[in-house]
């Protein structure tokens, strides 16, 4: 089951379709169900827990089930398996369910990786790039290594490393607007770290973070391309039409 | 200290602003925070030692109340004397009227945060005794008048031009250049201060319940030289300082300077057991302990956000925070800076003054990470953050003062948010129209200035219109091409 995340979904639906085709590619059947809309990330870490419950307890009911749920979105597979017991935690219920789900939930890179068991997709893809690691998929996931894996894996990928990488971009959620000059601070320490690489391509793992990272790169005049890792593996292992 | 949270926009505004700070706020990610890393790396099961750390800690913290008393006894025990302050105002008249009743005219102070909190050296100052702090950092910032930048290095944000500014009328207008030279004049100018002080005020690294001893760190020296020489010794701790046996003091003493400075140990490790015996020549013919609360009960009693009190001191968040690193230590508003001071300072001291600073983080965990005792700062964050939202402030439900001003208005904007991701069709109808909407102001797919509560994003980023056409519309072809691809086999990849 493919949990697209609400971002995705309507700002950025290209790396929806990436992660479609990597994983069919792969051998994954795909399937999406039609009623999702959001995790509640944003109204709980906003502090309006009593709104964000109901959009998470939806999310429990669209994802019922058994099949696995995969997500291009290190935030919102840390939403589900790491904050979802603390949002429903005097609901015995409802936290059991939560628990059960969680299980379920796997980021894009790490399925690929842990799941899969693959690293190596057979990809090709000429270019310079660099990596930006994701504050949620680094520390409330653990994921690392797998992003790291599947990047190794794609010949002709010169892969720069990026000073810095593992400090916030500045991104937050709603932090970006709320704290809009500590974010843009944030933005241009990291935009000139990725400057002084010299990398075509700046490669992450969540939308929001990409989102920010790329508005910044406009503005500042930097033709930075920035994409998303299921982007990236899906330009390197598309195969040539006949 | 005086509470100046409510400020926190103001001075982070300006501090983003001033190079000069910005490059000494750099120097925190270069130095302590690599420092740390480099010690994690190198010493035997460190994150062992770190869960070690916080199981040790959690568990005194749910028996506090057992170890502070063992603790006192053997203080008591060892010839010292034990007050327990209710809060910073209490503690320092109990330091004051101390001082006084020994004719104390001189008080040298080793670097005390509790002390900070009790705002002693102008207490002191009121009543006619002359406060001097021995820490190069305290005191050159006490001879600033400002508050400490950093808990671990209070001057950071000075410049060497700056500290030999301010050290110079000390040594009749003379004026050095070189870092050495300065450290030499500082010694200089302590030397006949450390000779002549009545009692040295210190604060405590930990407290060893079962000797009764109270620990403390300094590079320097002068936590030794303000512990022997005067011939009363006054220590300030934060109640939860203690930790159950000497044993445990040799991890503490690992993870704590070692995620503080990136050193392997401090230069200096003291050891008290109380004044002087009968019949030893050096020490202080008195020893006095204040134990202060100030809010720490308020914070033991949330099971919520009781985790705050496992904070050994080290520092290590606030080097690991990207946010502190821009927005230096004086814009918390308090005597703790970065990611602890944003969740004691509310909790300590109130929402209402304090309710920017559980928002001011955009939640990367980076201080959880380099936490020595693995203190879950991010969760208590967000905990905060629902507290300001609900108006419940630590146990104390429906606070109307500690409800967010913003209030109304963002919780309609929650409300409509949570109406819309309530049913797939509004919520893809919500995105469309805003697409609609936007289309006229955008150009080529992006705008220039987003609208409403979102144009904080267009100070400096350009923020993209809403996709032509969601993935929703697209899945079944994009999956129908996909499984077409599968079909035809051959080609690289999967």
């Amino acid at each position: 089951m493919l949990f697209v995340t609400c971002l995705v979904d309507q700002m950025a639906p290209q790396v929806g379709e990436s992660v479609v085709r990597v994983l069919e590619r792969l051998g994954v059947e795909v399937s999406f169900p039609r009623s999702q809309t959001c995790c509640g990330q944003p109204a709980f870490n906003s502090g309006y827990r009593a709104d964000a419950r109901p959009v998470a307890k939806r999310f429990l009911d669209v994802f019922e089930g058994d099949d696995l749920i995969v997500t291009p979105s290190g935030s919102c597979a840390a939403m589900v398996r790491n904050f979802y017991p603390e949002l429903f935690h005097d609901d015995p219920k409802l936290l059991a369910r939560a628990r059960r789900t969680g299980e379920r939930v796997w980021e894009f890179s790490e399925f690929i990786v842990d799941v899969l068991g693959r690293s190596d997709l057979g990809g090709r893809l000429e270019g310079s790039a660099t990596y930006h690691k994701c504050c949620h998929l680094l520390r409330e996931l653990g994921v690392d290594r797998q992003p790291e894996a599947l990047l190794k894996g794609v010949k002709g990928l010169e892969l720069r490393s990026l000073s810095r990488a593992e400090v916030c971009c500045g991104f937050g959620g709603t932090f970006s607007v709320k704290m809009a000059d500590i974010s843009t601070a944030m933005m241009n320490e990291k935009l000139d770290s990725v400057q002084a690489t010299g990398a075509r391509m700046l490669i992450a793992g969540d939308a929001g973070c990409i989102m920010h990272m790329q508005g910044g790169l406009r503005r500042r005049g930097q033709d930075t391309e920035v994409v998303h890792i299921a982007q990236l593996l899906d330009r390197a292992t598309v195969r040539p039409t006949p | 200290m005086e509470v100046k949270s409510g400020e926190f926009r103001k001075v982070a505004a300006a501090t983003m602003t001033d190079p000069r700070l910005q490059e000494a706020l750099d120097g925190v990610y270069t130095g302590f925070y690599k420092g740390r890393i480099v010690q994690a790396l190198t010493t035997d099961r460190w994150e062992e030692q770190r869960e070690q750390g916080r199981a040790i800690k959690a568990h005194v913290i749910e028996n506090l109340d057992y170890y502070l008393g063992m603790f006192t006894e053997n203080v008591e025990k060892n010839g010292g004397h034990v007050y327990f302050a209710a809060n910073a105002a209490e503690a320092a008249r109990y330091v004051v009227d101390l001082a006084k009743s020994r004719g104390v005219k001189t008080v040298i102070k080793s670097k005390s945060m509790v002390s900070e909190e009790m705002g002693l050296n102008n207490v002191l100052e009121a009543a006619g005794v002359e406060p001097v702090e021995t820490d190069l950092g305290e005191y050159i910032i006490q001879l600033a008048r400002e508050a400490p930048y950093h808990i671990i290095a209070p001057a950071i944000h000075k410049s060497k031009e700056q500290v030999a500014d301010l050290l110079a009328p000390q040594s009749g207008g003379q004026k050095v250049e070189e870092i050495a030279a300065l450290t030499r004049q500082a010694r200089e100018q302590l030397r006949p201060v450390f000779q002549r002080a009545d009692m040295g005020v210190t604060g405590v690294n930990f407290a060893v319940a079962e000797s009764g001893s109270v620990v403390i760190v300094t590079n320097e020296g002068n936590g030794r030289m303000a512990t022997s020489a005067p011939r009363i010794h006054m220590a300030c701790m934060g109640m939860e300082k203690v930790i159950p046996s000497v044993r445990d003091l040799a991890l503490f003493l690992r993870i704590l300077i070692r995620s503080a400075t990136g050193q392997r140990i401090s230069n200096y490790v003291s050891m008290i057991n109380g004044p002087r015996r009968p019949d030893e020549h050096d020490g202080p013919d008195e020893f006095h302990l204040v134990i202060v609360d100030n809010g720490r009960l308020r914070l033991l009693a949330d099971p919520a956000l009781r985790e705050a009190l496992y904070c050994i001191r080290c520092g290590a968040c606030m080097n690991a925070c990207p946010v502190y690193r821009k927005v230096g230590g004086h814009s918390y508003g308090w005597v703790y800076p970065g990611p602890i001071g944003a969740v004691v300072t509310p909790a300590m001291t109130g929402l209402k003054q304090a309710k920017d600073l559980p928002f001011a983080s955009s939640l990367c965990g980076a201080c959880r990470e380099a936490c020595p005792v693995k203190i879950d700062l991010p969760r208590m964050l967000l905990e905060l953050r629902s507290q300001a939202v609900e108006g419940t402030a630590g146990n104390i439900k429906h606070q109307p003062e500690a409800r967010n001003p913003e209030g109304p208005a963002e919780r309609l904007v929650w409300r409509a948010w949570r109406f819309g991701m309530g049913g797939r069709m509004r919520f893809d109808l919500g995105a469309r129209l805003a697409r609609v909407a936007l289309l006229p102001v955008a150009r080529r797919g992006w705008l220039k200035k987003a609208p409403g509560p979102a144009s904080g994003w267009t100070t400096s980023r350009d923020f993209p219109l809403p996709a032509a056409r969601s993935f929703r519309s697209r899945f079944k072809r994009v999956k129908r091409a996909a499984a077409r691809e599968r079909t035809m086999g051959g080609g690289h990849g999967a």
